[in-house]
């Protein structure tokens, strides 16, 4: 079987990855500053809604329903989608997905398409496949331009750019676009207007996501702020749109929970700016061919196991990354994949279904089970429960090699603050691991949490409970 | 069908991964809000739009005279005031693109989101109108703000194409801070008819 491309191939495992990215300063002190924001921002969000809790119930116990009938669920939106005049295709893998897009934009005579961004089409190489065919993708959401731009890698779900401060982004804006820019946000904006304005007006092929599919109506559900998603769903005359098959809700009743939980999740709004529902097609308004590629690429693999497959109730809402520790230590690209964070962790090692996979088998080791994404997440995966399973799982597939015991000692040490202050006072984590001859320093050097050091951390005192106590104070 | 074999294919590894039924959803949430006028401009507000409650349309259109303006083709003909040069269907994308705003109604409103749909039906016109014009002056009648997310969602028809609308458009996409302003209308303006 081809190599799954929801991991970037050599990708270094995550503590190598990690190690390195600990080096850079800049980059911890721009995620710091951007998941600093977001996590009050959210929290004020959240705080607004009394059945908070309800929802998150409800938001779980609806994707595990659709979990639980899929097959019947994905019949029913393929034939309500068929019957407002749009084509499904179903591909098992990513080189099957990307082949039929390819020859979509093909039929189509597309040298050239716009996309908004989309998870889905960023797990399968989409881009590249495109580009190795002859077709270009134009990414339009302004973080997937600014990766794009920079020959970047993302590092986040929601805001792929997050890892670059709003100089950095002026730089590769003025460097590419040939433009005088300020680094003034607004700016930087308006700069992304003008520059993909013409594209917006002339492309007659795009390329989307989905956040949602419902079933009994054949809707599809785009959420986004900059309204680059409304100009690729609206002008071109043919509109293609991959998802993965968990994408589903039952009924259009359904997505009342769906659309309450997410913006506040993801960009701590009640509301984002544009929100897209369309149905097939609509004569007169929008695109007049519309194909939806439904994708598995190691969905029904995880659908298999009875405690990863939560998994798949994901709504890719990014809350869990903001508040992750490790996350805002090592940044996204030290996963090596489109999926990182404490989701990444769960998600990408199942997707690629290969515990003998060196990269894919340390991710579920990237996380300190401090829960923090559990708590926040809007749809109540058990991040840690399923780590800890999958942790179980690699031990199995590999044994217990060097690397693996040298993991789970830092994720143990992790675990613990008392555990961890001692084996800081000890000189450093990587001392204190390095007895198995491999592991030369730990991922996560003291250099920025030895500022808090001098902070006593009461015996008892969680992992969880003496982050969220320091990393406030920095 | 285009790929049969693929189609089947994911179709049997989801039966044969026997996931066990589920249970029943608990729709313990709200299904109503407060609601209200005064709740929905606040929302609307605070997205940074501009908001006026008013009584009557025609005298609130004072702002557009000398402007190129885009009207759907069921708008209510007394708010084609004067002094105004109206843009009627059928207009081209680049037309659009050069007018100066667009002036419709909506389908319905959410008072806890500060959100406005727009469902192509009456004075709303197809997708494109709302989208190109940098200026978006929408009329909402007190009677379509619906108070929850749940309430307005059962207003709506979701075969229609569906826009929800909450502020004009905006980033968050630099340092995870919300920037108003990028590819849809960056004024957003909402006349309150009460
Ligand atoms: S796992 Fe939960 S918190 Fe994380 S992105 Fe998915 S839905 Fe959001």
């Amino acid at each position: 079987m081809a190599r799954n491309p929801v991991t970037w191939l050599g990708s270094p495992t995550f503590p190598k990855a990690a190690k390195i990215a600990l080096a850079d300063t800049q980059l911890r002190q721009n995620l710091r500053k951007a998941t600093g924001t977001i996590r009050g921002r959210r929290a004020a969000a959240v705080a607004e809604m009394t059945d908070w809790e309800q929802l998150r119930v409800a938001g779980e116990q609806i994707k595990d329903d659709v979990l639980s009938r899929l097959d019947t669920l994905l019949l029913q939106l393929e034939e309500s989608v068929t019957a407002r005049g749009g084509v499904v295709h179903w591909a098992r893998d990513a080189a099957e997905a990307n082949r039929i897009v390819l020859d979509l934009c093909r039929a189509e005579n597309a040298s050239e398409v716009v996309k908004v961004k989309s998870m889905a089409t960023a797990e399968i190489g989409l881009n590249e496949a495109l580009e190795a065919g002859g077709v270009h993708a134009i990414e339009t959401d302004l973080a997937e331009l600014i990766v794009q731009l920079g020959d970047d890698r993302p590092s986040h779900i929601l805001v792929p750019a997050i890892h670059r401060n709003r100089s950095e982004i002026r730089e590769i804006f003025q460097r590419r676009m040939g433009v005088e820019v300020s680094d003034e946000p607004a700016d930087l904006a308006e700069a992304a207007r003008v520059y993909l304005r013409q594209k917006f007006l002339t492309t007659k092929v795009a390329v989307s996501g989905a956040n949602f599919a419902v079933a009994d109506t054949g809707s599809i559900v785009v959420l986004e702020s900059e309204g680059n998603g409304r100009m690729c769903l609206t002008l071109p005359d043919t509109l293609i749109t991959v998802m993965g098959i968990e994408k589903l809700v039952p009924t259009w009743q359904d997505l009342e929970v769906f659309l309450q939980l997410l913006p506040r999740s993801s960009t701590a709004e009640r509301m984002n700016p544009y929100t897209s529902v369309w149905t097939g097609v609509t004569p007169g308004d929008g695109p007049q061919k519309f194909h939806l590629v439904l994708i598995d690429n190691g969905r029904t693999a995880t659908l298999t196991d009875s405690i990863g497959r939560q998994a798949l109730r994901c709504i890719r809402c990014s809350a869990c990354l903001n508040v992750c520790p490790v996350y805002e230590r090592t940044g996204g690209q030290s996963y090596g994949s489109v999926y990182p964070g404490p989701i990444g962790a769960i998600l990408t090692p199942q997707l690629v279904g290969d515990m003998h996979d060196p990269q894919a088998a340390s991710l579920p080791y990237a996380s300190s089970l401090c829960g923090a994404c559990f708590e926040v997440c809007p749809v109540r995966i058990d991040i840690p429960s399923v780590l800890t399973h999958l942790r179980a799982e690699v031990v199995e597939a590999k044994g217990r090699t060097a690397e693996s015991v040298a993991m789970a000692a830092a994720a143990w040490i992790f675990a613990s603050a008392s555990r961890y202050e001692k084996a800081q006072k000890a000189g450093s984590l990587a001392r204190f691991l390095a007895r198995d001859g491999r592991i030369t320093s730990l991922p996560w050097p003291g250099s920025k949490w030895t500022s808090s050091r001098d902070v006593p951390a009461p015996p008892a005192e969680s992992f969880r409970a003496w982050w969220r106590k320091n990393r406030c104070q920095k | 069908m285009i790929n049969a074999a693929a189609r089947e294919e994911i179709l049997q590894r989801i039966r044969d991964a026997k996931v066990p039924a589920a249970q029943p959803v608990i729709r313990g949430y709200n299904q109503k809000g407060p609601g209200g006028v005064e709740l929905f401009a606040e929302r609307v507000a605070d997205y940074r739009a501009i908001v006026h409650t008013v009584s009557n349309v025609p005298e609130a259109l004072t702002s557009l005279q000398g402007k190129r303006i885009v009207a759907p083709p069921d708008v209510p003909e007394e708010w084609l005031v004067d002094g105004v040069t109206w843009l009627r269907e059928p207009l081209s994308i680049e037309e659009l693109d050069q007018a100066d705003g667009v002036l419709t109604g909506c389908a319905v409103a959410i008072a806890d989101t500060g959100t406005i749909v727009l469902d192509g039906g009456e004075a709303q016109g197809r997708r494109a109108l709302t989208l190109l014009p940098d200026y978006h002056l929408c009329v909402v009648r007190a009677d379509q703000i619906a108070a929850s997310v749940p309430e307005a969602l059962q207003r709506l028809e979701p075969t229609r194409p569906l826009t929800f609308i909450s502020g004009p458009s905006a980033t968050s996409d630099i340092e995870l801070n919300r920037v108003e302003g990028v590819h849809g209308p960056r004024t957003l303006e909402v006349l309150i008819v009460t």
